[in-house]
């Protein structure tokens, strides 16, 4: 009998303090959590993102009390880049409403694109995941600005006319592309062989499965029989570094090797040092510390031991990037608490503060963070990207330098594919939901 | 009719045309598959002392080169360092045979198979809390590892050689003679072997299984701290380190388990094969064949000799 009552009352207690946690969670803060990666083969791209993301979020916290007066909670979950986990994270942040979920991998966001109608919970997939998301009527949840991957290579052609004096220069010429096999590195094809009729030139394709990730000298003895007049390249974690060693070692010309804005971490181009020098890659944030934003984040949250970023590593790109993925988020919040007039908003909220976003050049300048991105204007109800501009950034040798301006993708060519895959994919995921939302004034 | 010619003409054509080529594509492979003989030679081990395929290989690769650069991140100057990491790797050796496998004494194989993984998750952790999960740059000029390239010019075209592959091919090649003559032509080489047979038997004529494994497992250990250090330098040092050494899978199945020589001849294979594979026949299918044209390989061995090249013919009575 005593066995009874004392499981009981052990019962009772759980389901209240669930009940307590619960509502304290609402009372107390906007809970983000953040899929990260800290370790496995990836780390070495995934631990500077996170730690970004995370401690700017942490400035807010602790410089401004948070957003409109109300504390974030913050919580990382460790997928490992591995999508299984990525998801089992996603279900395990779910039940505590998170505003917004971050998969950090076109892998994981592909799996979770179909459940955030469902669970009403926006997905920001900051330039990475599928590009066709970018159509806001199909994918009312899903959110990727500030560019997609198709307007990223757009830019390189935009970049790569430039050089070749006009885009028909190309005809006739070989263009290689050496890719991640996997959903990430297969997005960009379809556009890749569109541009090849379009300008005339040659595609070869160099695929690296995830387990070649360090051993591709196979690929780039492909490249140098190939002599593609240009190299592109979608890589991610160990495949970068070896990819920039490897293009060294055959001798291809570096100032002629473009990376995606994934393959521009400063861990991507040291290990090949001076051999990597003149190497590019595509970029849409800032990089250094003299942003106030990043002053205060060293102030708030590293010399106060509140991060894990090696204090020298504070203002590298990978690490601004994860600033400026979380830059999105706390305006995306900040738009939600004005449009609903609540300071503890929902998910359903941040959805539409997402569709509102806006970040003009007077609106980064507040931030502290004065021209860190290309101003954030076109982002809709129905286009959830806005196709922003990016700029093309140089190693010297021992850092990245910018070196070209903002460069606008080519919008009339991405829109109209983007809206024929997001076609394609509603009609192959059928019964795809209609959308339902309405659009908010603003957008 | 033009699927023929491209399977089986047109690569001979362009190895004709472009011999140059064709010569750096035997010498990737054969550089890479000297490194795989290295990992394997790690496997081959172990398994020929405990019976048991150590999972955790792959591991104490990243763990021996982490190791490496994290002392000398540390301000230990880089032989010191190199020292150092030996001692470590002894210690693991010591550490494993104490608190893994003396309790798994006379275990069915499957248990100890099950323990390396259990290894395995323990040495990602510790590494990661230790040194962390950013990738780090080999310290191989520190090291005295020549860097840079040797440029041949032949055949009407160049062929270039990566110094830190000749050293590579050199210290791996050194590395397996001396342990193949160590655990063939010595004592504690026969008594390895008895150890493999029977744990039973090896114990009843007087052999110190603890030693034994010891010492296997601190061969090993080198083994992966070599292997760590040329791969390392080649890429750069991170836990995708631990996928590269499943690829000495294929090149046990081709050389046997048990067989020193088998490591060697079986990466040497695998190696040249896969690249020539990638590069002649890959095209026509997409390219990236790489990572299974190994396995595809080894099994079309394995239907000819089931034991592999040099694996021990097992008869058992049923």
């Amino acid at each position: 009998m005593r066995v009874k009552y004392l499981a009981l009352g052990l019962s009772l207690a759980v389901a209240g303090s669930a009940v307590i946690a619960s509502k304290a969670t609402a009372q107390e803060g906007i809970f983000v959590p953040l899929l990260t990666y800290r370790t496995g083969p990836f780390a070495g791209s995934g631990q500077p993102i996170a730690n970004g993301m995370n401690d700017y979020l942490q400035m807010l916290n602790e410089r401004d009390g948070g957003i409109g007066g109300v504390k974030l909670l913050i919580e990382e979950c460790e997928t490992g880049y591995d999508t299984k986990k990525g998801v089992e994270c996603y279900e395990q942040v779910k039940a505590k409403k998170p505003v917004v979920v971050n998969p950090y991998s076109t892998g994981i966001t592909l799996q979770l694109i179909p459940k955030a109608a469902v669970d009403k919970i926006p997905i920001l997939s900051m330039a990475y995941g599928l590009s066709a998301s970018a159509v806001g009527n199909d994918f009312p949840w899903i959110f990727n600005p500030p560019a997609t991957y198709w307007d990223g290579l757009s830019m390189m052609f935009r970049y790569i006319g430039g050089k070749e004096g006009g885009l028909d220069k190309l005809k006739g010429k070989t263009i290689g592309y050496v890719f991640f096999d996997g959903g990430y590195g297969r997005e960009p094809i379809p556009l890749l062989e569109q541009f090849a009729k379009d300008y005339g030139f040659e595609v070869k394709l160099y695929p690296v499965p995830a387990a070649e990730m360090q051993n591709q000298s196979a690929q780039w003895l492909n490249v140098r029989r190939d002599k593609p007049s240009w190299m592109i390249m979608w890589g991610w974690g160990a495949m970068n570094p070896t990819a920039v060693k490897e293009a060294a070692k055959i001798n291809f010309p570096m100032d002629k090797f473009i990376g995606i804005w994934w393959s521009g971490g400063e861990d991507d181009a040291r290990p090949a040092g001076a051999d990597a020098k003149g190497y590019l890659t595509l970029n849409f944030n800032g990089v250094g510390t003299s942003y106030p934003a990043i002053k205060d984040i060293q102030k708030f949250v590293v010399e106060k031991g509140k991060s894990q970023v090696d204090k020298t590593k504070v203002g590298e790109n990978l690490y601004n990037r994860g600033v400026y993925n979380s830059v999105l988020i706390a305006e995306a919040i900040r738009n939600a608490q004005k449009i609903s007039g609540k300071k503890v908003v929902t998910g359903e909220d941040v959805r539409r503060g997402f569709e509102t976003l806006q970040i003009s050049a007077a609106r980064w300048k507040e931030l502290g963070l004065t021209d860190f991105g290309a101003p954030i204007t076109s982002v809709s109800c129905t286009d959830h990207n806005g196709h922003h501009a990016a700029y093309m950034q140089q190693w010297d040798g021992a850092k990245w330098v910018k070196v070209s301006d903002w460069i606008a993708p080519m919008k009339d060519k991405v829109r109209p594919l983007l809206e024929a895959a997001a076609k394609d994919y509603v009609t192959k995921n059928q019964p795809w939901p209609k959308r339902t939302e309405p659009c908010d004034k603003s957008s | 009719m033009d699927i023929l010619y491209k399977i089986f003409i047109d690569p001979f054509v362009q190895m004709g045309g472009a011999p140059d080529l064709l010569v750096q594509t035997l010498w990737e492979g054969l550089v890479g598959g000297v490194l795989y003989a290295l990992i394997a030679l790690g496997f081959v081990l172990i398994f020929k002392a405990s019976g048991v395929f150590n999972f955790a290989q792959g591991i104490m690769v990243v763990f021996a080169a982490l190791t490496l650069v994290g002392l000398h991140e540390h301000g230990v100057p880089a032989y010191v360092a190199l020292a150092l990491t030996i001692a470590v790797m002894f210690g693991l050796a010591f550490t494993i045979e104490r608190l893994v496998l003396r309790p798994l004494v006379n275990q069915p194989d499957i248990i100890l198979f099950m323990a390396t993984f259990g290894m395995t998750y323990f040495l990602i952790g510790l590494g990661e809390l230790v040194f962390g999960g950013n990738p780090k740059i080999m310290i191989a000029s520190e090291l005295g590892l020549p860097r840079g390239a040797i440029e041949i010019k032949m055949l009407g075209g160049f062929v270039s050689l990566q110094k830190i592959d000749i050293a590579a091919a050199i210290i791996a090649s050194i590395m397996v003679t001396v342990l193949a003559i160590f655990f063939q032509k010595t004592r504690i080489g026969r008594a390895l072997r008895a150890v493999a047979d029977s744990h039973k038997a090896a114990l009843s004529v007087g052999i110190s299984l603890e030693q034994i494994w010891v010492i296997v497992w601190f061969a090993a250990g080198i083994v992966a701290l070599a292997t760590g250090i040329m791969w390392g330098a080649r890429s750069d040092v991170s836990f995708a380190l631990e996928i590269i050494a499943l690829k000495a899978l294929p090149v046990l199945i081709l050389g046997g388990f048990t067989s020193i020589p088998g490591a060697i001849v079986g990466g040497v294979i695998i190696g040249v094969g896969e690249k020539l594979g990638e590069f002649y026949w890959g095209p026509l299918l997409g390219s990236g064949i790489e990572s299974w044209l190994a396995y595809v390989i080894a099994l079309i061995f394995l239907l000819f000799r089931p034991q592999g090249l040099f694996g021990e013919r097992i008869i058992e009575r049923i």
